[in-house]
């Protein structure tokens, strides 16, 4: 029950950081509940038993990326504030397209479909309430270490070479947006 | 023997360097032949010093040059005796010629090409002497075949020039066709064209032994003997009746030959095929009956040139041929047999066109075709020895002559001998030379002829088959001493006919060389005293591997009789043209038809014309008339008119039908184009709207209506 | 406890919510976030099937983490894009960056 109502608390936050993020005119303003939104997103890892994982998001999402969203809005909008107009005249086709998305969303997990092993007919909505435990077969392990080991392990054996790509891909993106950026008469 | 191959690549070089800075060199490019041949000569002598030092034994230079299949064509170089004895003939010879051509072409505007000539003709006559495959051979054949073609039509401006040139060139063609067939047929028997694989003794005796049928030969020898009649008979008669009686010549004599011959057919060994198929080649480089044709009309080159290709090298490779191919001639006899009767008539059917001749070097010329037929006499009767002395003293002497007919010609500006006479007090020098090379020549005593020509009548004497090669061998000894009488004669003897000539002597750059050959006129005979014979004692036929022929020893008789031969010729001919004892009109009214057949040179150009030239040419108008009128016009016009109809009608569906499907495929697309552009906004959240508005859509297909 | 339908209905609205956002906002960095927004719900996904379905292989995580990582990348890349556009045209407005229409 406290679970529930920790959930209902921190899906409220985070989605009405989100709707705030694409209503509110100023962009410095949206930038700032983004970086709400993405705590919000955060706190809901940890309810999934996912520590590692939201840790990362505070890290790269708060930490990085929203800041580097705010170093680009002071870059290049010339007054703080943007007297700009921010809002679409698209509104009205932008407001039944999300509609529409988030109806098909709900409808596919009611939707009943053929389990893959069992042959039952199943939908996501009647799947297990509960989590399944990760350290049910090994209880000291969730006490003393968490799940950061497994995932480290994980990375280093069966995904080390998308692990390595993926180092490579940042290279590769660190060195485009540097010669992107770069003034070009110099 | 490693150096061998510096012998041909040195005037090779020569060459090279003349005709590419001919221009800059001028008068000192003939320093470069000569330089070139002196190596070449040098490195001769130096290769005959090893040769002998090794005690005969031939080390070989071979370079693999094309692979074929699973095999390689080889080619390369080797030393014998025989292979030394021609690079001493060619080397001296091209040498004497160069530095005597420093006079002689002294002002032609073309001086340094023609020496780029001469170097590569000796390249090339050298190669083929020292080749060791018969493919080189016939690579340097060819290549002789055409620096002969351009040093006789050097002087292109000269139509007859020319026309000889282009004569020469076809007709020893004709030989060389026969030269490839036996070359294609030895490699066919044997699996290689090396001389040292074709000698071996097994592959011989298996070649000799597969006898082949070639039927009804009698019946082809009646038709061209027939038709050779007619030729002879349309040549030489004159009239209205001419061509009747022709005709009717023709077919007696192809009938009287058809009775007689009609069932023989000829069966004949491999080895005499081959053999007889590189003899026909050599027919045609040695000027052999009935391919002698373009000797006589070859005198219109330089007379330098003449000299060296002429009358001591180019013509004796098809000898040189002959003799290196001897295994293979010998082991079947009948191959010799056919040698030494065409042989033999030539020797004496030249010698007689040598009688009559006015023009001083078509006198050296049949001469020279005589004496070829006397080589190849020799060969025939088995004087493999013989006939080799004799190419070799022929050629000294041979050259001497020319050269020296080149002196007089120099000096006096004529080769017309009835324009001569009385030359011996303004051209000493000359007229000593030349009477040396014309008593060597008639075989008088002392001179080399006479050592080799003896040599060859006694090798006749023993014939086995009969004494008819040694009386045809003493007709022609008698012939050879009257003409060259009668040459000196007109030419050096008597009183000056045309006072419009004023004579000189020649420089001595030309006078050295005759000097030099008149040396070796005499010299040249003493290797090879009967008896003693150094020449013989290295060149044998024991020596390329041919057992048991007799060495015939020294005759009192034959060498009598050949020496009263020459004696009896030039003391005839001196009393009719230096003390005019006996008149030559005597004979006039009884024989003068021999005389006029004799002058028209048996009429073989003229029967030439009409046996083949003319039917070619006739076979040639008629192709063209069907190529003009049927391929032309009826075939190759109707073809294009039927495609211009047709072409039209096409053009009228392509305008209309094809352009307009076109057309239609290229209208449809603009105006689509014009319609879709509207979508493109250029609005980003447009598209991303579409592309979203799709998916849900499909996603929604696929979840819930299916 | 919470159901995993509770998780993935908060995911679809974050999703629709960058839906809105990428098809309503005009500056180009606006629209940067709305993509993050989206991004983001697909890692809840991701996580909460991880949790819920697959048991204990953490493979839904490790994916997670590799979309964050391209996310970081692709942040990157868009600012500079958007700074080197909006050198170009003094402005960052995605409606008028049209130069490649018709």
């Amino acid at each position: 029950m406290g679970n529930q109502i920790a959930f209902i608390v921190i899906a409220a936050v985070t989605i009405i950081a989100a709707a705030c993020v694409v209503i509110i005119p100023n962009i410095l303003r949206s930038a700032l509940f983004l970086a709400f939104s993405f705590l919000g997103v955060a706190a809901l890892y940890i309810l999934l038993n996912a520590e590692f994982l939201a840790a990362m998001q505070v890290l790269i999402y708060v930490g990085a990326i929203t800041v580097l969203i705010m170093f680009a809005i002071v870059l290049t909008q010339q007054l703080m504030g943007a007297k700009i107009k921010q809002s679409s005249r698209a509104w009205w086709i932008g407001a039944p397209v999300a509609v529409l998305a988030f109806l098909l969303f709900t409808t596919s997990f009611v939707t009943p479909f053929k389990h893959p092993t069992s042959g039952t007919a199943v939908s996501i909505a009647s799947a297990p309430a509960v989590p399944k435990d990760f350290y049910a077969e090994n209880e000291q392990a969730r006490a003393s270490e968490g799940t950061t080991p497994k995932i480290a392990e994980m990375l280093l054996r069966p995904y080390v070479l998308p692990f390595e790509l993926a180092s490579l891909i940042l290279l590769a993106a660190l060195v485009g947006a540097i010669v992107i950026a770069k003034e070009e008469n110099e | 023997m490693h150096l061998a191959w510096l012998i041909p690549i040195l005037p090779l070089a020569a060459f090279l360097v003349i005709i590419f800075f001919g221009q800059n060199l001028k008068e000192r490019s003939p320093y470069v032949g000569i330089a070139a041949i002196a190596g070449s000569f040098l490195v001769s002598c130096y290769a005959a010093v090893t040769w002998l030092a090794g005690h005969g034994k031939t080390g070989d230079f071979i370079c693999n040059w094309a692979p074929y299949g699973s095999d390689m064509i080889r080619v390369g170089f080797s030393v014998d005796a025989l292979t030394i004895m021609m690079l001493f003939v060619v080397t001296v010879v091209s040498m004497m010629v160069q530095i005597f051509s420093v006079g002689y072409m002294h002002g032609d505007k073309r001086f340094p090409r023609f020496f780029a000539y001469l170097s590569l003709f000796t390249c090339a006559m050298l190669s083929l002497v020292i080749a060791n495959t018969l493919l080189l051979m016939y690579v340097s054949w060819e290549l002789v075949g055409l620096t002969s073609y351009l040093l006789i039509g050097f002087w292109f401006e000269k139509p007859e020039a020319m026309r000889a040139a282009k004569k020469a060139f076809l007709v020893t063609r004709v030989g060389d066709v026969g030269f490839f067939l036996g070359l294609l047929l030895l490699y066919a028997n044997v699996g290689s064209l090396e001389l040292s694989k074709i000698f071996e003794h097994h592959t011989l005796i298996a070649m000799a032994a597969k006898e082949v049928s070639i039927p009804a030969i009698g019946a082809i020898a009646a038709i061209i003997l027939g038709i050779f009649s007619y030729g002879f008979a349309a040549a030489a008669l004159k009239g209205a009746k001419r061509l009747p009686i022709a005709i009717i010549a023709g077919v007696a004599v192809f009938a009287i030959v058809f009775a007689l011959m009609h069932s023989l057919s000829v069966s004949l060994s491999i080895a005499a095929i081959a053999a007889l198929l590189l003899f026909w080649g050599a027919m045609g480089k040695s000027a052999q009956f009935p391919l002698h044709v373009w000797l006589p009309d070859a005198m219109e080159g330089p007379t330098p040139v003449s000299a060296l290709i002429h009358a001591a090298t180019m013509v004796a490779a098809g000898v040189y041929l002959v003799a290196r191919m001897y295994p293979v001639f010998h082991i079947d006899q009948r191959a010799l047999m056919v040698v030494a009767a065409i042989g033999a008539f030539t020797a004496l059917f030249a010698a007689t066109m040598g009688l009559v001749m006015n023009d001083i070097k078509k006198v050296l010329a049949y001469s020279t075709i005589s004496q070829l037929g006397y080589m190849m006499m020799a060969l025939g009767v088995g004087g493999y020895t013989a006939g080799m002395f004799h190419l070799m003293t022929h050629a000294y002497f041979k050259a001497n002559l020319f050269l020296g007919s080149g002196s007089v010609i120099h000096g006096t500006g004529t080769q017309d001998m009835r324009q001569m006479g009385g030359l011996r007090k303004k051209m000493p020098w000359t007229f000593l030379t030349f009477a040396i090379g014309t008593l060597a020549l008639a075989g008088f005593p002392g001179f080399a002829g006479f050592f080799s020509k003896d040599e060859i009548l006694l090798t006749a004497y023993h014939w086995e088959y009969g004494k008819i090669i040694f009386y045809a061998g003493l007709a022609g000894a008698f012939m050879t001493a009257f003409y060259m009488t009668r040459l000196v004669a007109m030419t050096f003897l008597g009183k000056p006919r045309d006072p419009s000539i004023h004579a000189h002597e020649s420089w001595k750059v030309m006078l050295i060389p005759l000097f030099i050959l008149a040396f070796l006129s005499i010299a040249a005979g003493y290797i090879g005293i009967p008896g003693h014979s150094i020449f013989g004692h290295y060149i044998n036929p024991e020596v390329i591997g041919i057992e048991g022929m007799v060495e015939h020893h020294f005759s009192l008789v034959v060498m009598l009789l050949g020496t009263l031969a020459g004696i009896v010729g030039i003391g005839i001919a001196s009393l009719i043209w230096i003390w005019p004892v006996l008149k030559f009109d005597w004979l006039k009214p009884s024989f003068g038809w021999v005389q006029t057949i004799v002058e028209n040179k048996y009429y073989m150009d003229e029967i030439n014309d009409i046996v083949v030239i003319k039917p070619l040419m006739f076979v040639n108008n008629a192709m063209y008339a069907f190529d003009r009128w049927v391929i032309d016009y009826a075939i190759v016009n109707g073809v294009g008119w039927f495609t211009l109809i047709l072409s039209r009608f096409w053009s009228v569906f392509d305008k209309y039908v094809v352009d307009g499907l076109v057309n239609l495929v290229a209208e449809t697309s603009k105006i689509g184009g014009r319609v879709l552009k509207f979508t493109q906004t250029g609005i980003v959240q447009q598209y991303a709207a579409i592309t979203v508005i799709c998916v849900i859509l499909l996603s929604w297909y696929f979840l819930i209506l299916r | 406890m919470v159901p995993l339908s509770w998780y993935i209905t908060v995911s679809a609205a974050l999703f629709s919510l960058g839906l809105f956002g990428m098809m309503t906002r005009r500056n180009a960095i606006a629209l940067l976030m709305s993509i993050e927004l989206m991004l983001n719900a697909a890692n809840i996904n991701l996580v909460a099937f991880s949790s819920y379905l697959r048991g204990p292989a953490l493979t839904g995580q490790i994916f997670a983490l590799f979309v964050i990582t391209l996310a970081a990348a692709e942040a990157a890349v868009g600012i500079a894009i958007v700074i080197n556009v909006y050198r170009a045209v003094r402005h960052i407005n995605a409606d008028d960056v049209n130069l490649m229409k018709w």
